[in-house]
Protein backbone atom coordinates (compact mmCIF):
# COMPACT_ATOMS: atom_id res chain seq x y z
CA UNK A 1 0.00 0.00 0.00
CA UNK A 2 2.87 2.31 1.34
CA UNK A 3 4.41 1.73 -2.51
CA UNK A 4 1.61 3.29 -4.11
CA UNK A 5 1.05 6.12 -2.14
CA UNK A 6 4.92 6.76 -3.37
CA UNK A 7 3.65 6.54 -7.18
CA UNK A 8 0.81 8.76 -6.44
CA UNK A 9 3.66 11.26 -4.85
CA UNK A 10 5.70 11.22 -7.47
CA UNK A 11 3.47 11.00 -10.35
CA UNK A 12 6.86 9.31 -12.70
CA UNK A 13 6.99 5.63 -13.14
CA UNK A 14 10.74 5.19 -12.93
CA UNK A 15 10.87 7.60 -9.70
CA UNK A 16 8.02 4.39 -7.84
CA UNK A 17 10.22 2.02 -9.52
CA UNK A 18 13.14 3.16 -7.72
CA UNK A 19 11.78 3.23 -4.54
CA UNK A 20 9.49 0.14 -4.64
CA UNK A 21 12.84 -1.89 -5.60
CA UNK A 22 14.78 -0.26 -2.15
CA UNK A 23 11.83 -0.90 -0.23
CA UNK A 24 11.75 -4.60 -1.39
CA UNK A 25 14.66 -6.84 -0.88
CA UNK A 26 15.79 -8.52 -4.12
CA UNK A 27 14.84 -11.64 -2.86
CA UNK A 28 11.65 -10.37 -2.44
CA UNK A 29 11.10 -9.64 -5.75
CA UNK A 30 12.54 -12.57 -7.27
CA UNK A 31 10.51 -14.70 -5.37
CA UNK A 32 7.43 -12.72 -6.59
CA UNK A 33 9.07 -13.03 -9.85
CA UNK A 34 8.83 -16.67 -9.33
CA UNK A 35 5.01 -16.43 -8.47
CA UNK A 36 4.22 -14.80 -11.77
CA UNK A 37 4.68 -11.44 -11.02
CA UNK A 38 6.43 -9.73 -14.37
CA UNK A 39 6.57 -6.33 -12.52
CA UNK A 40 9.11 -7.46 -10.19
CA UNK A 41 11.22 -8.81 -12.91
CA UNK A 42 11.19 -4.94 -14.15
CA UNK A 43 11.93 -4.01 -10.88
CA UNK A 44 15.46 -5.73 -10.78
CA UNK A 45 15.85 -5.42 -14.27
CA UNK A 46 15.76 -1.67 -13.58
CA UNK A 47 18.29 -1.83 -10.26
CA UNK A 48 20.58 -3.83 -12.09
CA UNK A 49 21.07 -3.41 -15.61
CA UNK A 50 23.10 -0.12 -15.39
CA UNK A 51 26.05 -2.42 -12.72
CA UNK A 52 25.58 -5.02 -15.02
CA UNK A 53 26.40 -3.66 -18.28
CA UNK A 54 29.52 -2.14 -16.47
CA UNK A 55 30.76 -5.04 -14.99
CA UNK A 56 30.30 -6.97 -18.26
CA UNK A 57 31.72 -3.99 -20.13
CA UNK A 58 34.87 -3.51 -18.30
CA UNK A 59 35.34 -7.48 -18.87
CA UNK A 60 34.68 -8.24 -22.66
CA UNK A 61 35.45 -4.34 -23.77
CA UNK A 62 33.41 -3.99 -26.28
CA UNK A 63 29.96 -2.16 -25.22
CA UNK A 64 27.37 -4.36 -27.60
CA UNK A 65 28.84 -7.25 -26.42
CA UNK A 66 28.58 -6.45 -23.06
CA UNK A 67 24.89 -5.67 -23.54
CA UNK A 68 24.02 -8.90 -25.49
CA UNK A 69 25.63 -10.76 -22.20
CA UNK A 70 23.82 -8.39 -19.95
CA UNK A 71 20.87 -9.54 -21.84
CA UNK A 72 21.55 -13.30 -21.58
CA UNK A 73 21.96 -12.74 -18.05
CA UNK A 74 18.22 -11.11 -17.08
CA UNK A 75 17.01 -14.08 -19.71
CA UNK A 76 18.67 -16.91 -17.52
CA UNK A 77 17.41 -15.51 -14.91
CA UNK A 78 13.96 -15.05 -16.14
CA UNK A 79 14.11 -18.70 -17.22
CA UNK A 80 15.32 -19.89 -13.93
CA UNK A 81 12.48 -18.00 -12.12
CA UNK A 82 10.45 -21.28 -11.56
CA UNK A 83 13.33 -23.02 -9.79
CA UNK A 84 14.31 -19.95 -7.73
CA UNK A 85 15.30 -20.99 -4.01
CA UNK A 86 16.56 -17.63 -1.91
CA UNK A 87 19.35 -19.75 -0.72
CA UNK A 88 21.86 -16.97 -1.35
CA UNK A 89 21.95 -13.69 -2.03
CA UNK A 90 20.29 -12.42 -5.52
CA UNK A 91 23.51 -10.59 -6.65
CA UNK A 92 25.75 -13.59 -5.91
CA UNK A 93 23.57 -15.42 -8.32
CA UNK A 94 23.25 -12.98 -10.75
CA UNK A 95 27.05 -11.45 -10.95
CA UNK A 96 27.73 -15.30 -10.87
CA UNK A 97 26.15 -16.04 -14.12
CA UNK A 98 27.30 -12.88 -15.78
CA UNK A 99 30.99 -13.77 -14.46
CA UNK A 100 30.65 -17.32 -16.46
CA UNK A 101 29.14 -15.16 -19.84
CA UNK A 102 32.03 -12.96 -19.50
CA UNK A 103 34.64 -15.19 -19.15
CA UNK A 104 33.07 -17.90 -21.90
CA UNK A 105 32.93 -15.07 -24.21
CA UNK A 106 36.62 -13.51 -23.58
CA UNK A 107 38.01 -17.11 -23.79
CA UNK A 108 35.96 -17.70 -27.20
CA UNK A 109 37.12 -14.62 -28.78
CA UNK A 110 40.85 -14.70 -27.43
CA UNK A 111 41.97 -15.44 -30.62
CA UNK A 112 40.95 -12.08 -32.09
CA UNK A 113 42.53 -10.64 -29.21
CA UNK A 114 45.44 -8.32 -29.61
CA UNK A 115 47.68 -6.70 -27.27
CA UNK A 116 46.94 -4.48 -24.94
CA UNK A 117 47.42 -0.74 -26.43
CA UNK A 118 46.36 2.66 -25.42
CA UNK A 119 47.28 2.96 -29.09
CA UNK A 120 44.50 1.30 -30.61
CA UNK A 121 41.44 3.77 -31.67
CA UNK A 122 38.51 3.48 -29.27
CA UNK A 123 34.98 2.75 -30.80
CA UNK A 124 32.55 5.15 -31.02
CA UNK A 125 30.23 3.25 -28.21
CA UNK A 126 33.32 3.13 -26.06
CA UNK A 127 33.29 6.81 -25.87
CA UNK A 128 32.78 7.74 -21.90
CA UNK A 129 28.59 9.24 -21.86
CA UNK A 130 28.70 11.28 -19.47
CA UNK A 131 30.80 14.90 -19.62
CA UNK A 132 31.80 16.56 -16.79
CA UNK A 133 30.17 19.39 -15.18
CA UNK A 134 32.77 22.03 -15.66
CA UNK A 135 33.36 23.40 -19.22
CA UNK A 136 36.97 21.12 -20.76
CA UNK A 137 39.04 22.53 -23.32
CA UNK A 138 39.30 19.57 -26.15
CA UNK A 139 42.46 19.08 -25.30
CA UNK A 140 41.68 18.20 -21.62
CA UNK A 141 38.67 16.13 -22.58
CA UNK A 142 40.89 13.81 -24.93
CA UNK A 143 43.87 13.30 -21.93
CA UNK A 144 40.82 12.60 -19.90
CA UNK A 145 39.77 10.33 -22.69
CA UNK A 146 42.72 8.57 -22.77
CA UNK A 147 43.48 8.66 -18.98
CA UNK A 148 39.95 6.50 -18.74
CA UNK A 149 41.15 3.94 -21.70
CA UNK A 150 44.11 3.50 -20.01
CA UNK A 151 42.65 2.58 -16.65
CA UNK A 152 39.96 0.28 -18.23
CA UNK A 153 42.60 -1.32 -20.51
CA UNK A 154 45.30 -1.89 -17.35
CA UNK A 155 42.11 -3.89 -15.34
CA UNK A 156 41.50 -5.65 -18.66
CA UNK A 157 45.42 -6.83 -19.00
CA UNK A 158 44.92 -8.08 -15.36
CA UNK A 159 44.11 -12.23 -15.29
CA UNK A 160 40.45 -13.36 -15.79
CA UNK A 161 40.11 -14.42 -11.85
CA UNK A 162 41.68 -11.39 -10.58
CA UNK A 163 39.91 -8.56 -13.17
CA UNK A 164 36.69 -10.24 -11.84
CA UNK A 165 37.98 -9.73 -8.43
CA UNK A 166 38.93 -6.14 -8.78
CA UNK A 167 35.71 -5.54 -10.11
CA UNK A 168 33.32 -6.79 -7.99
CA UNK A 169 35.47 -5.50 -5.02
CA UNK A 170 35.77 -1.72 -6.08
CA UNK A 171 33.43 -0.99 -8.10
CA UNK A 172 30.65 -3.16 -6.92
CA UNK A 173 31.52 -2.94 -3.59
CA UNK A 174 30.51 -6.43 -2.87
CA UNK A 175 32.00 -7.53 0.41
CA UNK A 176 34.42 -10.33 0.40
CA UNK A 177 32.24 -13.45 1.42
CA UNK A 178 29.94 -12.63 -1.64
CA UNK A 179 32.95 -12.36 -4.48
CA UNK A 180 34.40 -15.64 -3.04
CA UNK A 181 31.36 -16.84 -3.10
CA UNK A 182 31.18 -15.54 -7.12
CA UNK A 183 34.70 -16.98 -7.55
CA UNK A 184 34.54 -20.18 -6.02
CA UNK A 185 37.27 -19.95 -3.24
CA UNK A 186 37.85 -19.19 0.04
CA UNK A 187 38.16 -15.59 1.41
CA UNK A 188 41.64 -15.70 2.45
CA UNK A 189 42.61 -16.97 -1.18
CA UNK A 190 40.49 -13.89 -2.04
CA UNK A 191 42.10 -11.40 -0.07
CA UNK A 192 45.33 -12.75 -1.61
CA UNK A 193 44.22 -12.21 -5.10
CA UNK A 194 42.69 -9.20 -4.49
CA UNK A 195 46.82 -8.03 -3.15
CA UNK A 196 47.84 -9.31 -5.96
CA UNK A 197 45.68 -7.77 -8.36
CA UNK A 198 45.89 -4.41 -6.56
CA UNK A 199 49.66 -4.32 -6.12
CA UNK A 200 50.03 -5.01 -9.99
CA UNK A 201 47.99 -2.13 -10.68
CA UNK A 202 49.67 -0.04 -8.22
CA UNK A 203 52.88 -0.12 -10.20
CA UNK A 204 50.46 0.02 -13.80
CA UNK A 205 48.76 3.17 -13.01
CA UNK A 206 51.47 5.21 -10.83
CA UNK A 207 51.96 7.37 -14.12
CA UNK A 208 48.20 8.53 -13.87
CA UNK A 209 48.54 9.28 -10.22
CA UNK A 210 48.92 13.40 -9.56
CA UNK A 211 48.39 13.89 -13.38
CA UNK A 212 45.23 15.94 -12.27
CA UNK A 213 45.39 18.49 -9.89
CA UNK A 214 42.75 17.49 -7.08
CA UNK A 215 42.14 14.20 -7.99
CA UNK A 216 44.41 10.88 -7.56
CA UNK A 217 46.37 12.55 -4.94
CA UNK A 218 44.71 12.55 -1.31
CA UNK B 1 63.17 -9.92 11.22
CA UNK B 2 60.22 -9.31 13.36
CA UNK B 3 59.57 -6.03 11.70
CA UNK B 4 59.51 -7.85 7.73
CA UNK B 5 57.36 -10.55 9.54
CA UNK B 6 54.78 -7.66 10.58
CA UNK B 7 55.16 -5.90 7.21
CA UNK B 8 54.23 -9.06 5.64
CA UNK B 9 50.84 -10.04 7.91
CA UNK B 10 50.19 -5.96 7.16
CA UNK B 11 50.33 -5.83 3.56
CA UNK B 12 47.71 -8.59 3.18
CA UNK B 13 45.26 -6.50 5.53
CA UNK B 14 46.65 -3.30 3.58
CA UNK B 15 42.97 -3.43 1.03
CA UNK B 16 40.79 -4.81 3.56
CA UNK B 17 42.10 -1.26 5.91
CA UNK B 18 41.79 0.75 3.20
CA UNK B 19 38.42 -0.15 2.01
CA UNK B 20 37.43 0.08 5.33
CA UNK B 21 35.84 -3.31 5.70
CA UNK B 22 38.31 -4.45 8.10
CA UNK B 23 37.33 -5.07 11.78
CA UNK B 24 38.57 -3.07 14.56
CA UNK B 25 41.16 -5.13 15.53
CA UNK B 26 42.64 -5.68 12.77
CA UNK B 27 42.20 -1.75 11.92
CA UNK B 28 44.04 -0.86 15.32
CA UNK B 29 46.88 -3.50 14.20
CA UNK B 30 47.47 -1.66 10.83
CA UNK B 31 47.19 1.73 12.21
CA UNK B 32 50.08 0.52 14.89
CA UNK B 33 52.15 -0.60 12.22
CA UNK B 34 51.79 2.39 9.84
CA UNK B 35 52.19 4.86 12.46
CA UNK B 36 56.39 3.00 13.09
CA UNK B 37 56.78 2.07 9.23
CA UNK B 38 57.73 4.33 7.18
CA UNK B 39 57.98 1.69 3.95
CA UNK B 40 54.45 0.40 4.80
CA UNK B 41 52.78 3.68 5.52
CA UNK B 42 54.05 4.90 2.02
CA UNK B 43 53.03 1.77 0.40
CA UNK B 44 49.37 2.32 2.03
CA UNK B 45 49.43 5.99 0.46
CA UNK B 46 50.42 4.58 -3.14
CA UNK B 47 47.42 2.23 -2.43
CA UNK B 48 45.03 5.06 -1.81
CA UNK B 49 45.95 6.90 -4.48
CA UNK B 50 46.08 3.62 -6.98
CA UNK B 51 42.51 3.85 -5.46
CA UNK B 52 41.62 7.32 -6.14
CA UNK B 53 42.76 6.70 -10.09
CA UNK B 54 40.43 3.64 -10.11
CA UNK B 55 37.98 5.76 -9.50
CA UNK B 56 38.04 8.40 -12.43
CA UNK B 57 37.02 4.99 -14.48
CA UNK B 58 33.69 6.52 -16.01
CA UNK B 59 30.39 4.21 -16.20
CA UNK B 60 28.62 3.62 -19.17
CA UNK B 61 24.93 3.53 -19.73
CA UNK B 62 22.52 0.70 -21.02
CA UNK B 63 21.53 2.08 -24.63
CA UNK B 64 17.67 2.87 -24.83
CA UNK B 65 16.52 -0.22 -26.22
CA UNK B 66 17.60 -2.13 -23.69
CA UNK B 67 14.44 -2.72 -22.13
CA UNK B 68 13.00 -3.41 -25.10
CA UNK B 69 15.04 -5.69 -26.65
CA UNK B 70 15.02 -7.76 -23.74
CA UNK B 71 11.54 -7.61 -23.30
CA UNK B 72 10.74 -9.09 -26.61
CA UNK B 73 13.24 -11.89 -25.46
CA UNK B 74 11.63 -12.69 -22.98
CA UNK B 75 8.08 -12.55 -24.98
CA UNK B 76 9.77 -15.13 -27.36
CA UNK B 77 10.30 -18.29 -24.88
CA UNK B 78 7.96 -20.22 -24.61
CA UNK B 79 5.38 -19.70 -21.75
CA UNK B 80 4.72 -22.36 -19.52
CA UNK B 81 1.13 -24.25 -19.87
CA UNK B 82 -1.21 -26.36 -17.82
CA UNK B 83 -0.14 -29.16 -18.49
CA UNK B 84 3.57 -28.99 -18.88
CA UNK B 85 3.94 -30.52 -15.46
CA UNK B 86 3.32 -34.13 -17.62
CA UNK B 87 5.96 -33.07 -20.22
CA UNK B 88 9.19 -34.43 -19.11
CA UNK B 89 12.79 -33.61 -19.98
CA UNK B 90 13.94 -34.09 -23.02
CA UNK B 91 16.86 -36.56 -21.37
CA UNK B 92 14.15 -38.49 -19.76
CA UNK B 93 12.10 -38.46 -22.84
CA UNK B 94 14.92 -39.41 -25.44
CA UNK B 95 15.40 -42.34 -22.54
CA UNK B 96 11.70 -43.48 -22.21
CA UNK B 97 11.28 -43.67 -26.32
CA UNK B 98 14.71 -45.45 -26.42
CA UNK B 99 13.36 -47.88 -23.70
CA UNK B 100 10.31 -48.59 -25.47
CA UNK B 101 11.72 -48.82 -29.02
CA UNK B 102 13.85 -51.57 -27.76
CA UNK B 103 11.62 -53.55 -26.05
CA UNK B 104 9.26 -53.35 -29.29
CA UNK B 105 12.74 -53.92 -30.78
CA UNK B 106 13.33 -57.51 -28.69
CA UNK B 107 9.57 -58.67 -28.24
CA UNK B 108 9.62 -58.46 -32.25
CA UNK B 109 12.17 -61.33 -32.57
CA UNK B 110 11.74 -64.84 -33.38
CA UNK B 111 11.53 -66.70 -29.55
CA UNK B 112 12.87 -69.55 -30.60
CA UNK B 113 16.67 -69.54 -31.67
CA UNK B 114 18.09 -72.61 -33.17
CA UNK B 115 19.54 -73.66 -30.40
CA UNK B 116 16.44 -73.45 -28.59
CA UNK B 117 15.07 -76.01 -31.79
CA UNK B 118 17.66 -78.04 -31.21
CA UNK B 119 16.98 -78.84 -27.73
CA UNK B 120 13.34 -79.09 -28.61
CA UNK B 121 13.87 -81.87 -31.14
CA UNK B 122 15.92 -83.79 -29.43
CA UNK B 123 13.80 -84.23 -26.34
CA UNK B 124 11.03 -85.37 -29.24
CA UNK B 125 13.21 -87.94 -29.99
CA UNK B 126 13.44 -88.64 -26.46
CA UNK B 127 10.18 -88.69 -26.12
CA UNK B 128 9.89 -91.01 -29.13
CA UNK B 129 12.42 -93.64 -27.68
CA UNK B 130 10.69 -93.75 -24.42
CA UNK B 131 7.28 -94.44 -26.19
CA UNK B 132 8.23 -96.48 -29.42
CA UNK B 133 8.43 -100.25 -27.39
CA UNK B 134 5.60 -99.61 -25.62
CA UNK B 135 3.29 -101.54 -27.49
CA UNK B 136 6.34 -104.40 -26.62
CA UNK B 137 6.30 -103.65 -23.12
CA UNK B 138 2.94 -103.62 -22.71
CA UNK B 139 1.94 -106.73 -23.81
CA UNK B 140 2.48 -109.20 -21.36
CA UNK B 141 2.27 -112.51 -23.48
CA UNK B 142 5.53 -111.46 -25.12
CA UNK B 143 7.52 -110.34 -21.91
CA UNK B 144 6.28 -113.50 -20.15
CA UNK B 145 7.81 -115.46 -22.88
CA UNK B 146 10.83 -113.52 -23.54
CA UNK B 147 13.08 -114.84 -21.94
CA UNK B 148 16.17 -112.69 -23.42
CA UNK B 149 14.51 -110.07 -21.61
CA UNK B 150 16.12 -111.02 -18.64
CA UNK B 151 19.41 -110.12 -19.95
CA UNK B 152 18.69 -106.98 -21.48
CA UNK B 153 20.33 -104.45 -18.81
CA UNK B 154 19.36 -101.86 -17.25
CA UNK B 155 19.85 -99.15 -19.18
CA UNK B 156 20.50 -99.91 -23.02
CA UNK B 157 23.88 -99.99 -24.25
CA UNK B 158 25.07 -98.69 -27.36
CA UNK B 159 24.50 -102.16 -29.52
CA UNK B 160 20.94 -101.59 -28.55
CA UNK B 161 21.05 -98.04 -29.53
CA UNK B 162 22.46 -99.43 -32.87
CA UNK B 163 19.85 -101.97 -33.29
CA UNK B 164 17.18 -99.81 -32.93
CA UNK B 165 16.34 -98.24 -36.35
CA UNK B 166 15.57 -102.41 -37.02
CA UNK B 167 12.95 -102.61 -34.82
CA UNK B 168 12.12 -99.06 -36.36
CA UNK B 169 11.26 -100.16 -39.52
CA UNK B 170 8.22 -102.40 -37.87
CA UNK B 171 7.91 -101.94 -34.09
CA UNK B 172 5.13 -104.15 -33.51
CA UNK B 173 7.35 -107.29 -34.79
CA UNK B 174 9.38 -108.69 -31.84
CA UNK B 175 13.10 -108.26 -32.62
CA UNK B 176 14.80 -110.55 -34.85
CA UNK B 177 16.36 -112.91 -31.52
CA UNK B 178 13.33 -113.95 -30.64
CA UNK B 179 12.82 -115.66 -34.47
Amino acid sequence: MEHSGALQLYGNASVSYTIDAMVRTDVELMLQVKAGDDESFNLLLQKYRTPLVNFLFRMVKEKATAEDLAQEVFLRVYRARKQYSPSAKFTTWMFRIATNLALNSVRDNRHRQTDVSIDVPLEEDEKPVQLPTREMRIDEHMIERDRSEFIRRTIQALPEKQRVAVLLHKYEEMDYAEIAKILDCSESALKSLLFRAYETLRVQLAPLVGQRSGEGRQ
Amino acid sequence: MTTTKKCEDVSKQLIAYLDRRANSADRNEVEAHLATCGACHERAEEFRQMFGVLDALPTVEPSLGFDARLHARIAEEPRSRWFGWMIPHPRLAFALALLLALSVWTGDLPRATSNGEAATAATEQQDFEAIKDLGVLENYDVLSKFDALSEVPAEPSPADQQAKPVNDQNPDQPPATQE
